[in-house]
């Protein structure tokens, strides 16, 4: 009897059990969510946010709190939209010593500083795959230049930025030999090093230049920031695989209980570099200016980088252990704290820059590592979060004492203190975040109001769109103790990390149009009397005008099969959002999109004999749809005349090398 | 002949410096508002010259045929300053005179360039908005557009408002001293 009450008892408990339910992920958008993140019609946003595109390759504008999409910047992937990479004039944005490649992996984003804080002139970018990092100027939301960084590859631990845009940093994930030396794999431990380039940026014309480049002992550098305030002149690189494995790292890179935090003087690197104690090499690398003058990017193979060897430059470079494989490193606005993120630690070390000076200068050292010091973890330890969540990745911080750490496993924000490292506040994320950003969270001066977290499992969020679902980044209210979700957009390509400023910074200078007056493109045509056609051998140049509703010349003739022919387009327009576009049949390049006042030229090679529409591909007026001409192709050796012109083409004739 | 009032030889500098701000000031203001112009657009009419988004209107009135406005197909540009300086020249020699009559034929003079300038700038306005190019893309049967003298009209996907700016304020205002002040003259006479 007593097994059957029992029996009976577990059967209801069981049946009890399975009548619970799971937490619904609706709950957790409480009552006024919608009210925070409505930005009216015709209202701007509060915050522009800037995410990485990931595989995309480019940059995308969100506004927050709206997260209305903005714009999407292209930058290390060809952007046919605009013909970015395809037009003469962009092209040799994507050169690189391996040619010209059509994408890459851009994983973070530093807004330009100055003091510490925001100042609203450019925006850095880095290219994983194929090291580089860009410049995208803010008043024109356009890439303008792109540095390649030699002796490096997995450029991941890159754009970060010291205080007042000093460098621009750029450190090797994927440790490699120094001048693509031929070397066994498994000579990794011997060969193989990483490197921390350090790019200056021009004060006035941003220009970058890579000033110099610290070679470490080969190990994964796999996120970084740079000191603030007291340590202003510290650079703290996160970095994994120390146990140096080339294979399976999975596992082999998982073994070490820690691994370490580099901290690069920076400011005596600077000094080694001047005082000779750097050598030169022989490298190869392009540098891609865009000419906003000529409006023609040009691409340069530097030939020469200086390496820093931490062995002649002492004190230049010291490790602290971090606990398992860290991944974010993120120092708070004080410049005090800097905090490592082990993946696959069960804590959150937080290190104390006074106690790291400190231990220097008393020499608390356990060793080296190839030669360079490893500081006692507890000399420059502050304390640990204890049982934050599980898979620790990046920290972000308000302003007022707290930080913000994402979870990835158990999926969540979870909100600590950094004076008494007591956790406050968890909210869950859908799902598994990597980054999260405060506005100006990685700089002296946060806008604790806001913070969103760039998730890298979708799921169930929105409506199916089959096997492959957009990304989601979720935006919370900051502003009081408990974080408050607000609003879930979807994304473009893969969102890394993200930088945010006040519209303010930005808005006011944007540029609405470019003057035609300074439009110094070798092929400008000022006005609708200076377009001509004249042909070289085989090359046929047309100098074309765009304004509402036409294209001059529309009507050409006298382009032979195998001639190359380039279609230099003005856009005469001097109004604001008056773009014009240009495309002509069976064209392999993409399409113009030209701005006001911009020239833009596409290469266009007939395989055929034949009548060729052209027109423009921009909505413009409400004659766009006449806006079109024909270019007669004839076949090589044919007599066809050159004749051009627009309104009556037979009167207008060019003679052979005319201009 | 009457002399002048204190008021009256006051008035004639006052005149003089209010019409003086023509040279420094837009006289005239047609504003323009359409669906893709939220900022909307502006012409500013000086004596002398004619300025704002005149490009872009410019641009945008060869889709109904209208002509393009330039500085130089403008005659007024040239003989408005010049009878304004005239006229202003004249105010020394009515002050130097001191006479009542002389400041009614003053006045007279104001009255009828003003007439004048009002009828030029209608007829102006007028041609502009009707001598449209036959073989303008847009044509809309029985439609002109012809901006308003003075006040709002809406053409199309256009709204116009028509009003004087600054100078011309100080313009209409120097026009009722001077009647106000004849008036005022005239009064005294009778009274005496």
């Amino acid at each position: 009897m007593k097994k059957i009450i029992s029996m009976l008892c577990s059967v209801v408990a069981l049946a009890s059990m399975q009548s619970c339910k799971m937490k619904d992920t609706q709950s957790v958008v409480q009552g006024d969510a919608a009210s925070k993140a409505y930005v009216a019609p015709g209202k701007y946003d509060e915050f522009y946010n800037f995410v990485s595109g990931g595989f995309s390759g480019q940059v995308t504008v969100y506004g927050l709190p709206s997260g209305r999409l903005l714009k999407v910047i292209p930058v290390f992937s060809v952007f046919p939209e605009n013909g970015y990479g395809y037009s003469e004039e962009t092209k040799a944005m994507l050169n690189t010593t391996n040619g010209a490649i059509p994408w890459d992996d851009q994983h973070h984003l530093e807004l330009s500083q100055t003091n510490g804080e925001q100042d609203g002139r450019w925006l850095f970018a880095n290219a994983n795959n194929t090291p580089r990092v860009a410049r995208i100027d803010l008043t024109t939301f356009k890439t303008m230049e792109i540095i390649q960084i030699p002796n490096s590859a997995g450029n991941h631990s890159s754009p970060f930025i010291t205080e007042n845009t000093e460098y621009v940093v750029a450190g090797t994930r994927f440790s490699v030999p120094l001048g693509d030396a031929d070397v066994p794999i498994s000579s990794f431990k011997q060969n193989f090093k990483s490197t921390a380039s350090f790019i200056s940026v021009d004060k006035t014309t941003g220009h970058m230049n890579i000033a110099f480049q610290v070679v470490l002992p080969g190990m994964n550098l796999d996120l970084s920031h740079a000191g603030k305030g007291p340590s202003h002149d510290w650079f703290f690189f996160s970095t994994y695989n120390t146990e140096q494995a080339y294979t399976l790292l999975e596992v082999n890179a998982s073994q070490k209980d820690k691994d370490f935090i580099v901290a690069v003087n920076w400011k005596k690197a600077e000094e080694y570099a001047k005082a000779g104690k750097g050598h030169k090499v022989a490298v190869d690398y392009a540098h891609n200016i865009y000419d906003e003058d000529k409006q023609m990017a040009t691409s340069t193979i530097e030939k020469e980088v200086l390496l820093l060897d931490p062995k002649d430059c002492p004190d230049m470079v010291f490790m602290v252990p971090c606990p398992k494989s860290p991944h974010g490193c993120d120092v708070d606005p004080t410049g005090e704290y800097f905090v490592g993120s082990g993946k696959l630690a069960a804590l959150i070390p937080v290190f104390s820059f006074t106690k790291f000076t400190k231990a220097i200068a008393d020499k608390q050292f356990e060793g080296d590592y190839y030669g360079i010091p490893v500081i006692k973890y507890d000399a420059a330890l502050h304390g640990e979060v204890k049982k934050p969540g599980l898979g620790p990745l990046h920290t972000e911080f308000d302003g007022k004492g707290n930080a913000y750490t994402t979870m990835f496993l158990s999926s969540e924000v979870v909100k600590w203190r950094l004076s008494d490292l007591q956790v406050l506040d968890r909210v869950p994320t859908f799902y598994s975040p990597g980054h999260l950003m405060v506005p100006g969270g990685d700089t002296r001066k946060p806008w604790g109001k806001y913070l969103v977290a760039y998730n890298k499992i979708t799921k169930d969020r929105y409506l199916p769109t089959g096997p492959e679902l957009c990304q989601s980044a979720q935006l919370f209210d900051i502003s009081g103790d408990k974080m408050q979700l607000i609003l879930d957009f979807p994304t473009i390509g893969e969102p890394h990390y993200g930088q945010a400023c006040p519209a303010s910074l930005i808005k006011d200078k944007s540029v609405k149009f470019y003057d035609i007056n300074k439009n110094h493109n070798e092929f400008v045509s000022m006005g609708e009397k200076k377009t001509n056609v004249v042909r070289k051998g085989n090359r046929v140049d047309v100098w074309m005008t765009a304004i509402r509703s036409h294209l001059v010349p529309d009507n050409i003739e006298g382009v032979f099969v195998g001639d190359e022919v380039y279609f230099h387009v003005t856009n005469l327009e001097q109004d604001w959002d008056i773009p014009h576009g240009f495309a002509i049949k069976n064209s392999t390049a993409a399409d113009l999109l030209i701005m006001p006042g911009e020239t833009l030229t596409m290469k266009f090679e007939p395989q055929k004999q034949g009548i060729y529409p052209f027109y423009c591909t921009d909505f413009c007026s409400a004659l766009h749809q006449e806006m079109s001409g024909y270019l007669r192709v004839s076949p090589k050796g044919a007599n066809t005349p050159l004749k051009f012109g627009s309104g009556n083409p037979d009167a207008v004739a060019s003679t052979e090398e005319s201009k | 002949m009457k002399k002048l009032t204190l008021a009256g030889r006051v008035s004639i500098a006052v005149v003089v410096l209010f019409l003086a701000t023509l040279w420094y000031m837009p006289m005239w203001q047609i504003d323009l508002r359409a669906p893709q112009y939220p900022g909307g657009l502006s012409m500013k009419i000086w004596i002398n010259d004619i300025k704002g988004d005149v490009d872009i209107i410019n641009g945008l009135n060869h889709y109904i045929g209208m002509k393009t406005i330039h500085k130089k197909d403008f005659a007024e540009f040239v003989f408005l300053p010049t009878t304004m300086l005239v006229f202003m020249a004249l105010g020394i020699v009515v002050f130097i005179l001191n006479r009542k009559l002389v400041y009614y034929l003053w006045t007279g003079l104001f009255m009828l360039i003003a007439l004048f300038s009002f009828y030029d700038f209608y007829k102006w306005e007028y041609n502009y908005g009707h001598n449209l190019d036959p073989h303008a893309p847009i044509q809309v049967p029985g439609m002109s557009y012809q901006p308003p003298l003075f006040g709002y009209k809406k053409m199309l996907n256009f709204e116009a408002l028509s009003q004087p700016d600054i100078a011309g304020w100080f313009y209409i205002a120097a026009g009722i001293i001077l009647v106000g002040i004849s008036i005022y003259e005239y009064k005294k006479m009778v009274k005496k």
